[in-house]
């Protein structure tokens, strides 16, 4: 009698430390397969490792120790599967979504986060009809395409020279950024001598490189991911094109340099909103953590989904609730020192002092310029 | 003009990837009227292999010279696609010959998702960079037209491998066996043709050839990725339509002229249509010519000329 009422206070004791271990599972989503899946690697893992590293400090909500799961789903890119990924989410019942890498992407699946009442923070989609929208619990890391485009408009067209021709890949994201690029150009007395297009997918440009050589212009403007612009750069110098060339954070990366081989040279420039990874407040120390943790280099937008991950928690421990409904309140407000620098969105769910970096390629890698 | 003749080179050099890519659609589809959706990422493996070949011998044998150490990685990767191909027929296809069409259909498909998926747990989701053997410095041919020496050699390369080809096909006993179990499986096999084994050697060499064409395409571009397969594939697949599915002379003429008119169509589209069209269109463009050539001539510009097919 005795040793069975010890082995129910056992198994009561048991059953509530199970109990007091809540699970709370946050979505991240990018694309994980097709030719941008190392940038949507980028995205999961740095999800993962600001989740990871505060399970191993351990948050408490509402009393009970939770502990935090990734549930990752894969959009290949595609707006429609991203729908469908979107509305998987919200049948699963997640807390929170961290994605899509894609503007094309974020912008339809944000309707479906809006109806089920989930908080959507993006790490990459910088187009700026995200935020616009008027949806409550939006938000970005990453500074959006009109501060981008100005930066690689004004740049382009002051210090590169002012005949600008502009090529995007017609997705959400480049075209985006192009209209941005192109006003921004114009209004700092530059022209814009031809606007070619090009697809996420294409690996041969010379047919629109070959007009815009008969153009003649001083600077070309490509809007588009790395996996295009490596072969681009490789293929201008193939029909001897002297222009300069400058593209978005789609292709400030290092893959594109890889890509490129003798093709890149200090012709070549680059913007990123924010900071350079070795100059964000806390990304040395991140990006040795994401090593050892995953054995792979830091593509970009990796501290951009852990700040991400990591907003959606701190919104979370302000309102002591895992609760969509009672800490997406809390999201607009959270202010933090994260990796990317102060934490922080605006009225309408983008980044406060969204900053523009321009680089210049310079011995073998993209060395700041301003 | 110097435009014009620039992009008349590009479009022959992509023509003629796309065209050597089209015979291996062209030969399957001549003999088993099938069409195999696994030849785009038989051309990624081509690439990837070639890739994984050179960078070994790079560290292992840097004492061979560039041009033999493409060789070798590309012989290398011919021998992998041949086994690759045999292997897809026998295990995918030679199971479900003499099922309805759309079965073989639906099964090339799911080879080309699982083709990808095991690329991509080997090499990664990472783009790689494919090491520049023959340069890529462009020449001036004339003044204002520049190719490089890796387009040359794809000209050269593609139009041996499609001379050889039609001689294969038209002079050899294996060319006359392929040529026989096109027109009739049943009769071929009583006059004593094995026509399981000139099925098979039918992939064999449309995976040799999409594997040249995937170094090819590689080398010329510099990269190489799992789902590098999937957009060739599909072009290839509309040039052997163009040129008459089944006809071999068909899917390198539908190659050059997609080709020519892709880029040229990216050239001039906007200055053709007053600036109401601008090279987003120049795909919409190429399936424009498509679309029109099918209407007056449903089988193909050089039609389906079936005592030819092989």
């Amino acid at each position: 009698m005795k040793y069975s009422l010890v082995a129910l206070a056992v198994l009561g004791l048991g059953a509530s430390a199970v109990q007091a271990q809540e699970v709370v599972k946050l979505g991240a989503v990018a694309p994980l397969t097709g030719t941008q899946s190392h940038l949507g690697k980028d995205i999961e893992n740095g999800v993962r490792l600001a989740l990871e590293e505060y399970n191993a400090k351990g948050v408490t909500l509402g009393g009970k120790k939770v502990k935090f799961e990734v549930m990752a789903e894969d959009d290949a890119a595609d707006p429609k599967t991203a729908t469908t990924v979107a509305q998987r989410f919200v049948d699963a019942g997640v807390k929170g979504v961290i994605g899509h890498l894609n503007s094309g992407a974020s912008i339809p699946a944000s309707r479906i986060y809006n109806e089920g009442g989930i908080p959507q923070v993006s790490p990459a989609s910088t187009n700026p009809k995200l935020t616009q929208q008027g949806f409550k619990a939006t938000f970005r890391t990453i500074a959006n395409d009109v501060q981008q485009g100005l930066g690689i408009g004004k740049y382009a067209a002051t210090s590169l020279g002012k005949k600008v021709a502009v090529i995007d890949d017609r997705t959400a994201y480049g075209q985006g950024l192009a209209d941005e690029v192109d006003k921004a150009v114009k209004a700092s007395g530059g022209t814009v001598v031809t606007r070619e297009f090009t697809s996420d997918k294409a690996t041969d440009f010379l047919a629109i490189l070959t007009r815009i050589k008969a153009k003649n212009p001083d600077v070309i403007v490509y809007s588009g991911m790395d996996a295009q612009g490596g072969p681009m750069l490789k293929q201008i110098k193939q029909l001897g094109i002297n222009a300069k060339f400058i593209t978005g954070d789609g292709g400030c990366t290092g893959e594109i340099i890889k890509l490129a081989g003798e093709a890149i040279g200090p012709n070549a420039y680059c913007t990123q909103p924010g900071l350079p990874l070795d100059k964000m407040p806390g990304g040395k120390d991140f990006n040795t953590r994401f090593k050892k943790r995953f054995n792979a280099d830091v593509q970009i937008y990796a501290p951009y989904a852990y700040d991400a991950a990591s907003a959606i928690v701190e919104a979370m421990k302000a309102a002591n609730s895992s609760d969509p409904a009672k800490y997406a309140a809390h999201l607009g407000k959270v202010n933090f020192p994260g990796v990317i620098g102060t934490v922080a969105f605006d009225a309408r769910g983008d980044i406060k002092d969204g900053a523009v970096t321009v680089y210049q390629f310079k011995a073998g890698k993209w060395e700041p310029v301003q | 003009m110097e435009t014009l003749l620039q992009q008349i080179v590009n479009g022959l050099v992509v023509g003629s990837v796309y065209a050597l890519i089209a015979l291996g659609y062209t030969m399957v589809y001549g003999i088993l009227g099938l069409i195999n959706f696994a030849h785009g990422d038989v051309l990624m493996v081509g690439a990837l292999v070639a890739l994984e070949a050179i960078r070994l011998l790079q560290i292992h044998a840097p004492e061979l010279g560039l041009v033999p150490t493409l060789l070798a990685g590309l012989s290398i990767s011919v021998v992998v696609c041949m086994l690759l191909g045999y292997t897809i027929e026998r295990t995918a296809y030679r199971r479900l010959r003499n099922a309805p069409r759309l079965a073989p259909l639906i099964t090339a498909i799911g080879v080309s998702f699982l083709l990808q998926t095991i690329a991509m747990i080997i090499w990664g989701r990472n783009y790689h960079s494919f090491p520049e053997l023959i340069s890529t410095a462009p020449l001036e041919a004339v003044p204002g037209v520049f190719i490089t020496p890796v387009q040359i050699a794809i000209l050269m390369v593609s139009a041996v491998l499609m001379v050889a080809l039609v001689l294969l096909v038209n002079k050899t006993r294996l060319g006359r066996a392929m040529r026989a179990t096109a027109e009739n499986h049943k009769v071929a096999s009583l006059m004593g043709v094995d026509t399981n084994k000139i099925i098979a050697a039918t992939f064999v060499i449309g995976s040799a050839l999409a594997a040249v064409a995937g170094v090819m395409f590689s080398a010329n571009y510099g990269t190489a990725h799992y789902a590098m397969g999937f957009l060739p594939g599909l072009k290839a697949f509309t040039a052997a339509v163009l040129g008459g599915i089944g006809n071999l002379g068909g899917a390198m003429l539908g190659g050059l002229v997609l080709g020519l008119v892709e880029s040229i169509g990216a050239g001039y589209i906007a200055d053709m249509s007053f600036g109401f069209l601008n090279s987003s269109y120049q795909d919409i463009f190429a399936f424009i010519i498509l679309g029109i050539v099918l209407i007056f001539r449903p089988t193909g510009l050089l039609g389906e000329r079936v005592a030819d097919r092989a």
